[in-house]
């Protein structure tokens, strides 16, 4: 086979690799939107705020958060700064994929920062890596189908159906969240300090909880850990085993780490890829 | 119906949206030191991670205290974590970890 027709196919391996990621994420997205739609509804949100919530502030565990704190009386500035300290960490998945995205026009760009979450980062970063390049596509298909949509239609079924449901918790629903972070997170661990800077988040994000509540403690974790990892040698990296992946990060490590010497996307090389 | 959560719901997208636009939008931001890129590639791990540990152990005792706690859903969590790491397949994991809690309430476990 030469090598012009096996580029194309490249790219459908690489989309339905995204595909079985995409789906692992979806259900992931579903679950834990449908316990925001319960708690939502608990807390005495209407299906029109909760969904508004989802659609347009789309702000996950901050959402949660916020829950909490409406349905214990408190005014909405705390909420506010809790939400910009929480999400604070979407800047730098940003900035990591700000050179991949440099020849994308600015509207769509802006567009696509509003679907730019934990999972929609992880899975464009692992498809861009797999496939050696950008696809914009790609990443439309990990945010838009792996969790905008699933996400809202599940929050607007929990709002509505959460009656028939009295405790979610009974079928351990209320650990699809935790779990999945746990499971992503695991996908990045490539390398000994990837794993140390896990390790490093988890501690400092239990500790300083108890000290100044999950929210910082979360942000505080993500922020520490990372300056412990850097502080480690390099090694120990493994990348994709040969099993088939769904609904997990591959190996970030190259796709991450090399953007600053790229000068044209078009000419990086095919890795990581099957 | 009430919508004054509506407005809450815009605030809060006010300010997360910057922080998801900005290096996007921003010209000049590409060109990142290396430093920077290995600190930018350790926050996903460690900001999941953290995630996942505090959403797992921290449970709040009072208004603005909180507390170590441990229950199924850290079995739940770790049954998840292995199998992830075992087989690399997230959508395996979330599966056997909650039907395993689901089953240790039936049982009157936790």
């Amino acid at each position: 086979m030469t090598a012009p027709a096996a580029a194309p196919l490249d790219l459908r391996a690489a989309r339905r690799r995204l595909l079985l990621d995409t789906a692992g994420i979806a259900v992931s997205a579903i679950g834990f939107g449908f316990v925001f739609g319960l708690a939502a509804r608990n807390a005495g949100y209407s299906p029109i705020e909760a969904c508004a919530m989802s659609v347009i502030g789309f702000a996950g565990a901050a959402q949660f958060a916020a829950v909490g704190y409406v349905s214990a009386g408190l005014p909405w500035a705390p909420i506010v700064v809790l939400t910009l300290f929480l999400n604070a960490r979407h800047l730098l998945y940003s900035a990591s994929l700000a050179p991949r995205l440099r020849g994308v026009p600015f509207l769509h760009r802006a567009a696509m920062a509003h679907v730019l979450t934990d999972e929609a980062f992880a899975l464009a970063a692992t498809h861009f890596h797999r496939l050696g390049r950008v696809d914009i596509p790609g990443y439309w298909i990990g945010a838009i189908l792996g969790v905008f949509i699933p996400w809202n239609v599940a929050t607007l079924a929990g709002v509505l159906l959460g009656g028939a449901i009295p405790d979610p918790s009974v079928f351990g629903l209320d650990i699809v969240f935790p779990a999945a972070m746990a499971g992503l997170a695991v996908g990045f661990m490539t390398g000994r300090r990837e794993v140390v800077a896990a390790g490093s988040g988890a501690v400092f994000g239990v500790l300083l909880s108890l000290v100044m509540g999950p929210a910082m403690g979360i942000v505080a974790g993500g922020l520490l850990g990372p300056l412990v990892g850097m502080a480690m040698p390099d090694g120990g990296r493994h990348v994709v085993p040969e099993s088939d992946l769904s609904g997990l990060p591959v190996d970030l490590d190259e796709a991450i780490a090399e953007l600053d010497e790229l000068d044209d996307l078009d000419d990086l090389p095919a890795e990581g890829t099957r | 119906m009430s919508t004054e959560l509506v407005l809450l719901a815009v605030l809060m997208a006010a300010v997360t949206y910057p922080s998801r636009a900005l290096p996007l939008l921003a010209p000049g931001i590409e060109r990142l030191p290396p430093r920077a890129l290995l600190y930018l590639r350790l926050v996903g791990p460690a900001v999941l991670a953290s995630i996942a540990a505090v959403q797992t152990l921290v449970v709040p005792t009072s208004e603005t205290s909180w507390a170590i706690h441990l229950d199924v859903t850290a079995v739940g969590v770790v049954v998840c974590l292995a199998l992830v790491a075992w087989k690399r397949n997230l959508l395996l994991g979330l599966a056997a970890g909650v039907a395993l809690v689901a089953l240790l309430r039936f049982a009157g476990i936790g």
